[in-house]
């Protein structure tokens, strides 16, 4: 086993098993703090793929931002724990449960078939793609109206925000 | 070296787990932090493409799928609250409006 | 100029739009009727320039299609809005526009202070426009639309005074007897229309006759083509069976009964078979049943114009006669003769109404001719005008009646046969005899008309009367036959439009003119035997006529009631289809079938939904799930 190997597995145990906490925790502020572990560990993953500009906004956006939204929110909100999960564990979850793990099972049979043999190594120029140098030049070329979309987006939803979340006049 | 297969396996997982706790949560907040884990599954694939591939058109995707996730979170959260404020929770199974 | 021929149906339709949809705003009625009128004005301008335009060049290349944009083109069939300009269409629009003109100016003076003033001018302008795309038309489609257009205007126009008694019902009713009968007719003509875009595959002028020029004479599937069309020409120009919603048709306002049903509209049936006269060449058989059709309707029309007592009435009965003479020209072949006729009776048959309407209008409407009389000074332009047109219709030289009348005499006895001549003779007796019965009880006798005033109508109203009179004196001048040895310019005019049909129609009689001369002179005398006999009836003997009602009273009664067809018909079709309608139509399939269906249905549709419903728990969670079973399936499906 490499040293690639052995890094590629801790994380992907790390990231996992956050997951599954993250899922099985009654309190929603747990549920977050495993959430970004979670996001932590992708960050790493996204490095050893070499994608350093993806790296370092998953940390900004999503473990930065959008997590500390979720936190905010939870505190304002100041909500009780949910009850334990064997309380909860009626049939339809159950159900739910072995759909699932049929849909696991569907895709991971899927995936063996089409890419079991191929990609064996990233392709040469995987490091020089992943360089913030190189993607920023693509952002503000080739992709300069789909970029410049995004920032109408995010008004739209920072405006619907707005007038979602505040009081009514009185 | 690693195949690419790997990390489409561990996206697979990242991204089942989180179906199953939109399946099975009923915190509309947990449910939310779901599907950002699903979306993020679905970066690590669209991440890993990229690399193996060897073209940047992957990682352009997980850029602009941050840039909705962002925007989806704000006005999700806008929307729990706005929900909190009327009905005094956030338990889905409580917010049954929509039926017959 | 031909290239504007649009112009000249794009006025009508702009009067019709403006007046139309604006009208109501208008409060001036000068306005409105000025402006309607001018567009319809216009547009004879612009016809009679390209009429000085086709004069101008050789008479074979008389001749232009006009394409504006496409209609409708799918699979094999492809209609355009083109336009035909030849001798013909260009006559007929100059008919239309021209007569559609001088009943326009009279409209302004005769429809003054009605509330509907505008509404009024807004059909009279859709009408001028459908009329011109049925004349002008290059292909039986856009031909049809017109048909059916004028035909709608005809429905509006009759029911104009939608609120007024008339006879035993109302004047909507008159028009949707109007309506419903002349949808029979179309009915036919529709038919015929598929049955020849099925055998010639197309459905243009000019392909369609090129076709039919390589034919047998004698071809069965034309024969059935002609019969159809000829019937959808019975519904429109009232011709037996189908004539019976003419005399109803004078329920709308007088103009309307001038312009539509007797100048124009009603002559539709007549063009068409002038048009398609190469057709008609080739089915023998139809000619026949069309001469015979014609001369009967000529006659049996007059018959009933005998004794009828309203003013309308009679000149509607007599459209109808004056139609069945075209007819029997069609019929013998004599298609420049019929359009001839066509176009003097436009004149004189239009200065009639107007007549009489000037009379109506000076006696507060009353249409009674037995309680008219001793108008003659109080109305003296009418007078003088409606005693020239009665002059003409009775084919008294030189008036215009007398030769179309007689050009059509001639033609039924030359090309057809004795008999036909000797029906239209005794039709042309009556017509001179309810002619000037007619001027006799509403001019000359003493007055009956009680405690009113009569006044002579206005200038707008008597100087069209004037110009209709003058044509009608004259216009006949334009077709002198040959044998008084001078060149018939009428004849000429429309030749190389009906060459193709008379060179298929062969007729081994000789042109005699002697024989000629002396039908002429037959006919004439018949004629003014008439005249002189109703004159010395109505006003000097009265008693006469009086004891000839009363002894023959069940004749006189038969005829007065129009040999009471319209309650034959009411019987034999109107009663068994209303009854069907209602109760088996109605009843039985509309409610227990079809309303049990539809209402079937949607029992099956709630019940079936009240099961469903429960599936909406409302339960987001639920629908995740199931959401993710139909990811399940798909992938399923792809791997």
């Amino acid at each position: 086993m490499t040293a690639q190997a052995l890094v590629f597995f801790i994380l992907a145990f790390v990231s996992i098993a956050s997951a599954i906490l993250m899922i099985t925790r009654a309190n929603p502020v747990k549920s977050a703090i495993f959430l970004i572990v979670n996001f932590l560990s992708l960050s790493i993953l996204y490095l050893t793929l070499s994608a350093q500009f993806i790296a370092i906004i998953q940390v900004l956006v999503y473990a930065g931002a959008i997590m500390v939204l979720f936190v905010f929110v939870i505190m304002l909100l100041n909500l009780q724990d949910e009850k334990r999960l064997s309380d909860r564990f009626d049939v339809r979850r159950l159900i739910a449960f072995v759909i699932v793990l049929l849909v696991f099972a569907e895709i991971a049979f899927g995936l063996g078939k089409s890419v079991s043999g191929r990609f064996l190594k990233p392709a040469e120029n995987s490091v020089e793609i992943g360089k913030i140098e190189f993607i920023g030049e693509k952002l503000f070329t080739n992709y300069i109206l789909p970029f410049e979309i995004t920032s109408l987006i995010l008004i739209v939803a920072i405006v619907g925000a707005i007038v979602l979340a505040k009081r009514k006049f009185e | 070296m690693i195949p690419l297969s790997w990390y489409l396996f561990l996206s697979l997982i990242l991204f089942t787990i989180g179906v199953l706790g939109v399946l099975i949560r009923r915190n509309a907040i947990v449910i939310f932090m779901c599907i950002e884990l699903m979306l993020n599954s679905v970066n690590l694939a669209l991440v890993g493409f990229s690399s193996y591939i060897g073209n940047e058109i992957g990682q352009m995707l997980v850029f602009f799928v941050m840039v909705v996730a962002a925007a989806e979170v704000s006005v999700g959260l806008a929307i729990v609250i706005a929900i909190f404020r009327n009905r005094l929770t956030v338990n889905i199974d409580e917010i049954n409006l929509l039926k017959w | 100029m031909h290239r504007y021929i649009g112009l000249a149906l794009l006025f009508p339709l702009l009067g019709f739009i403006i007046n139309g949809l604006f009208g109501w705003r208008i409060k001036k009625e000068k306005i409105i009727g000025w402006f309607g009128s001018l567009t319809v004005g216009a547009s004879f301008l612009v016809s009679f320039l390209i009429y000085i335009e086709l004069i101008g060049l050789p008479s074979y290349e008389r001749k232009f299609i006009v394409e504006y944009f496409n209609w409708i083109k799918t699979g094999g069939l492809d209609v355009s809005f083109s336009y035909l300009v030849d001798p013909l269409s260009v006559l007929m629009a100059m008919v239309v526009t021209g007569v559609g003109f001088l009943i326009h100016i009279y409209s302004i003076g005769y429809m003054h202070g009605d509330r509907g003033f505008a509404r009024f001018f807004a059909y009279l302008n859709l009408f001028i426009f459908m009329m011109l795309n049925l004349v002008l038309a290059d292909n039986y489609l856009l031909m049809f639309l017109g048909w059916e257009g004028v035909g709608l205007c005809s429905y509006l126009l009759i029911g104009f005074w939608y609120d007024r008694p008339f006879e035993k019902m109302t004047t909507s009713d008159a028009g949707r007897k109007a309506f419903i009968v002349n949808r029979i007719g179309d009915f036919g003509f529709l038919i015929g229309l598929f049955l020849m875009y099925k055998y010639f595959g197309s459905l243009n002028f000019n392909t369609v006759f090129s076709i039919a020029n390589k034919l047998q004479v004698g071809d069965t599937t034309v024969f059935w083509i002609t019969l159809l069309l000829f019937i959808g020409a019975t519904g429109k120009s009232a011709q037996i069976p189908l004539y019976v919603w003419l005399p109803d048709a004078m329920a709308g306002p007088t103009p309307v009964s001038a312009l539509i049903h007797a100048a124009t509209m009603v002559t539709a049936g007549v063009y068409m078979i002038a048009r398609s006269s190469v057709l008609y060449a080739l089915a023998p058989t139809t000619m026949t049943i069309v001469a015979i059709i014609g001369a009967l309707t000529a006659v049996y029309s007059a018959s009933m114009g005998l004794v009828q007592n309203g003013i309308k009435k009679v000149l509607a009965y007599s459209t109808i006669s004056q139609l069945g003479y075209m007819f029997l020209a069609m019929g013998v072949g004599a298609f420049s003769a019929g359009i001839f006729h066509l176009t003097t009776h436009a004149f004189f048959k239009a200065l009639l109404f107007l007549g009489a309407g000037a009379v109506m209008h000076a006696l507060d409407n009353e249409e009674d001719i037995q309680k008219m009389g001793g108008l003659k000074d109080k109305l003296p332009i009418t007078y003088k005008t409606f005693f020239i047109a009665s002059l003409a219709i009775a084919g008294i030289p030189p008036l215009s009646g007398f030769f179309s009348k007689d050009e059509i005499l001639w033609g039924a006895y030359s090309q057809g046969s004795f008999w036909l001549w000797l029906i239209g003779v005794i039709g042309a007796f009556m017509t001179a005899f309810y002619m000037f019965r007619l001027v006799a009880l509403v001019f000359e006798t003493p007055p009956r008309y009680g405690a009113k005033h009569p006044h002579e109508a206005p200038k707008v109203m008597t100087v069209p009367l004037v110009i209709l009179g003058f044509f009608s004196a004259v216009s006949g001048f334009i077709g002198i036959p040959e044998s008084f040895g001078v060149k018939n310019l009428f004849h000429h005019w429309l030749e190389p439009v009906f060459e193709d049909a008379s060179a298929k129609l062969t007729f081994e009689t000789a042109h005699s003119s002697f024989a000629e001369f002396l039908l002429m002179i037959i006919s004439v005398s018949i004629a003014i035997a008439g005249i002189l006999l109703a004159r010395y009836l109505y006003l000097k003997r009265m008693d006469i006529v009086r004891n000839l009602t009363q002894n023959l009273s069940g004749l006189y009664k038969l005829v007065y009631n129009k040999y009471y067809v319209d309650e034959i018909y009411d019987a034999i079709v109107v009663k068994p289809v209303t009854w069907g309608s209602e109760k088996l139509l109605w009843k039985f399939f509309d409610v227990k079938i079809v309303d049990g269906a539809v209402n079937g249905s949607a029992k099956l549709t709630s019940i079936v939904s009240s099961v469903l419903r429960f599936i909406q728990n409302g339960i987001v969670q639920f629908y995740a799930v199931v959401f993710v079973i139909g990811i399940l399936i798909i992938l399923w499906l792809i791997f």
